[in-house]
């Protein structure tokens, strides 16, 4: 087997700095074939099957991922992962949407079967890859809490002691004995994710689990899994960045199937924001007044680069056939999630586009934004009414560098801490 | 596989699980045993949720067999054919045949039934997989014994009376259960990705019930009598009935034969859908 565990050089310092426990999640260099023609995948399906009855040495298991070779139309869905996670700690698994992440999931489950390398995976497994999965929308909550149960391989007198629990935590109520069919989605999540974090599992595989549910529901889901997590190893994947840097030691990071990065969180997910705000760059092109022939960002490859509280110079590169008078401008700061985390208006800097080719270049004194990658968005509109000049979504980039973890915001000086004790208790 | 100890090690690749096949019978019969409590649980489901959305409930679980056998007999009323010596009232030949049939159809259609109707907790919970095979099978028994209350009514009205033969009738329902469910379970792994199965089972189903000794008795000579012998189902639908009515049983024989047959089949047949488990929910998705 290829070490195919450093994939970054900074990978290694995860697995020597966080040694917790046994390790109960090993996989070495797996890959996983998909196929894109669904008539030729049902084929290959019953092809592979068949190919298992005769127990010879296959040509796939003994050779790397690089020598099997692919039938047509398939593809690698996942390729050369290899990771380890130990008891106590979590590795959050974290990837634009297609990049191969259930699949991994479903692969360390046992529920599909490696095309190459291998996994071991030790004690008692709990697997939410989809929440609810199993409810009979006939019966009640009740009696799919039994069925649902025993799913994950809890018997039945285990059932009967944590059933108050479960419905406690589901927040269900007299509802519980309701069918499912009449219960709100909500509701079925919050069941389902209370029956499958009552069976003290040895590894949790968590997949999206938090992506529906109010935010009351969420923070009690965190909380438990926080709980659970002292006791077993957390695989889990969420889109939702504040989430993995809450729970997770390590993250890997996948990208069309291959690992892009494994290691520290704070690096992982900064990795990611990159990468994601790259992509919005190159799909969004700037809306402009029918005057305008361009409109470009003049900063270094990879976008401005400042600190908290730095200096930031932003240049742009625009041409116009007349001169536009300008009434109000802004910039605006995004997270890769798209929230606004920071304005700067500069309208009474600029009066007017000017007839031909200019230059643009403005300076930001004081940037007061946490640590993190940002999007910019310009918006120039017409003097006196709302006629787009200029509206370039994520026109260019700007990296923060700074003292905090890797969380998008503006960020509050804070003047001074005054410790006062009591000192008459 | 609940009942695992804490240290066990699960280990999976692209390894043919064949190649290991002590391993492989290990599994297959822990996953049986540690799912029988999931299989229950699985089972009381189906039945409570059966036929709770219906207005006439259980009488559906009368209606096929009875529809079916009523049309034979009606026809035969008619002198539309003529059916041979059946020693019984032809109404109650044909009735109590039609519902032995009916429990080999069951059987045939569960494997694939149930893998369909688990699809989508097939594609995300890993739990062991026999168990919806075995509350599949006990959905079947399930049904017979309701059917079994028409079966009772049918004997007593036409003063049947059934003698020591009664004993072996458990085992014969159990033999064309086995039966059903090693033929259904041979194309179930064909039947969860292409649903030409799905469509089929009931064409051939249907055609293969006027093979069988069904609504009439056996011939001893022609195609009707090379078909008594060689169709598998013959000697279970007729040992089935002959012990029920007190008749004397003419086909011990071949019925021995089909039953253990049936019970190896039965067996090739679970190790192919163990095999083919993983490769089925890689190709047809949640």
């Amino acid at each position: 087997m290829s070490e195919q565990v450093s994939i970054n050089s900074s990978s290694l310092h995860g697995s020597a700095s966080t040694v917790k426990g046994d390790v109960l999640v090993r996989a070495e260099n797996i890959g996983k074939i998909f196929c894109r023609d669904f008539k030729k995948s049902l084929l290959y399906g019953v092809c592979d099957a068949l190919h298992e009855f005769f127990p010879f040495p296959h040509a796939k298991e003994s050779l790397p991922s690089s020598g099997i070779m692919l039938r047509p139309s398939e593809f690698w869905a996942n390729r050369e992962i290899s990771f380890e996670v130990r008891r106590g700690e979590c590795l959050g698994l974290i990837g634009r949407n297609g990049a191969g992440k259930t699949t991994l999931l479903r692969m360390l489950n046992g529920l599909i079967k490696p095309d190459s390398g291998f996994i071991e995976v030790r004690g008692r497994v709990g697997a939410i890859i989809a929440l609810g999965a199993g409810f009979n929308p006939v019966l009640t909550g009740r009696e799919n809490v039994y069925v649902n149960g025993s799913l994950l391989g809890l018997s039945k007198k285990e059932i009967d002691g944590k059933i108050d629990d479960i419905i406690e935590f589901a927040e269900i109520g007299e509802f519980i004995d309701s069918p499912v069919q009449s219960y709100s989605s909500g509701m079925q999540v919050r069941l389902g994710f209370a029956v499958a974090t009552a069976m003290d599992p040895d590894v949790l595989i968590l997949d999206e689990v938090l992506a529906v549910g109010d935010l009351s529901f969420r923070s009690k889901c965190l909380k438990r899994i926080g709980q659970i997590s002292r006791n077993s190893a957390i695989l889990f994947v969420s889109h939702e960045l504040g989430h993995v840097t809450r729970i997770c030691d390590r993250v890997l990071l996948l990208e069309r199937g291959v690992p892009h990065f494994y290691g520290a969180t704070d690096e992982g997910l900064s990795t990611y924001q990159k990468l994601v705000s790259s992509e919005v760059m190159e799909s969004e092109a700037p809306e402009l007044h029918p005057a305008i022939d361009y409109f470009r960002p003049l900063t270094p490859e990879g976008g401005g680069l400042t600190e908290t509280g730095g200096v930031l110079c932003i240049h742009f590169e625009i041409c116009s056939r007349e001169e536009i008078p300008v009434g109000s401008c802004n910039l605006f700061f995004m997270s890769h999630q798209r929230i606004i985390e920071g304005q700067a208006d500069f309208s009474s800097c600029l009066s007017a586009i000017p007839k031909g080719h200019s230059r643009i270049s403005m300076k930001i004194p004081r940037v007061d934004l946490a640590a993190g990658h940002y999007l910019v968005n310009v918006q120039i509109f017409a003097k006196g009414g709302r006629e787009v000049v200029v509206h370039s979504f994520g026109s260019t980039r700007v990296h923060v560098i700074g003292p905090q973890r890797v969380w998008c915001g503006y960020r509050m000086p804070v003047e001074r801490v005054d410790l006062v004790p009591y000192s008459d208790r | 596989m609940n009942q695992l100890p804490h240290q066990i090690l699960r280990y999976y690749s692209p390894q043919p699980l064949l190649s290991r096949p002590g391993v492989m019978f290990r599994e297959m019969f822990c996953d049986l045993w540690g799912g029988r409590e999931l299989a229950w649980r699985l089972f009381l489901r189906d039945v409570s949720a059966q036929y709770r959305q219906s207005y006439l409930g259980y009488l559906w679980a009368f209606l096929p067999p009875l529809i079916s056998s009523l049309t034979f007999v009606f026809l035969n009323m008619q002198g539309l054919f003529t059916i041979g010596q059946t020693g019984l009232p032809y109404a109650a030949f044909a009735m109590i045949g039609a519902l032995l049939w009916q429990v080999f159809v069951d059987a045939l259609n569960a494997p694939v039934n149930a893998l369909l109707q688990a699809r989508s907790m097939l594609a995300k919970i890993n739990f062991p997989r026999e168990s919806i095979l075995v509350a599949g099978m006990a959905m079947v028994l399930f049904n017979f014994l309701v059917r079994l209350v028409l079966l009772l009514g049918v004997l007593i009205y036409f003063h049947v009376k059934p003698n020591s033969g009664l004993l072996f009738f458990p085992v014969t329902i159990i033999g064309l259960i086995l039966l059903g469910t090693a033929c259904g379970l041979a194309v179930a792994p064909i039947g969860a990705l292409y649903g030409d199965v799905a469509r089929a089972i009931p064409l051939i189903t249907s055609f293969w019930m006027l093979l069988t000794p069904v609504v009439y008795p056996a011939r001893t000579i022609g195609l009707a009598g090379w078909l008594a012998t060689w169709n598998p189902v013959s000697p279970m639908i007729m040992i089935a009935r002959q012990s029920l009515t007190g008749q004397e049983l003419t086909h011990l024989g071949p019925f021995l034969y089909v039953f253990f047959a049936s019970l190896l089949v039965l067996l090739i047949g679970w190790m192919g859908f163990r095999i083919a488990m993983p490769h089925l929910i890689a190709r047809m998705g949640g």
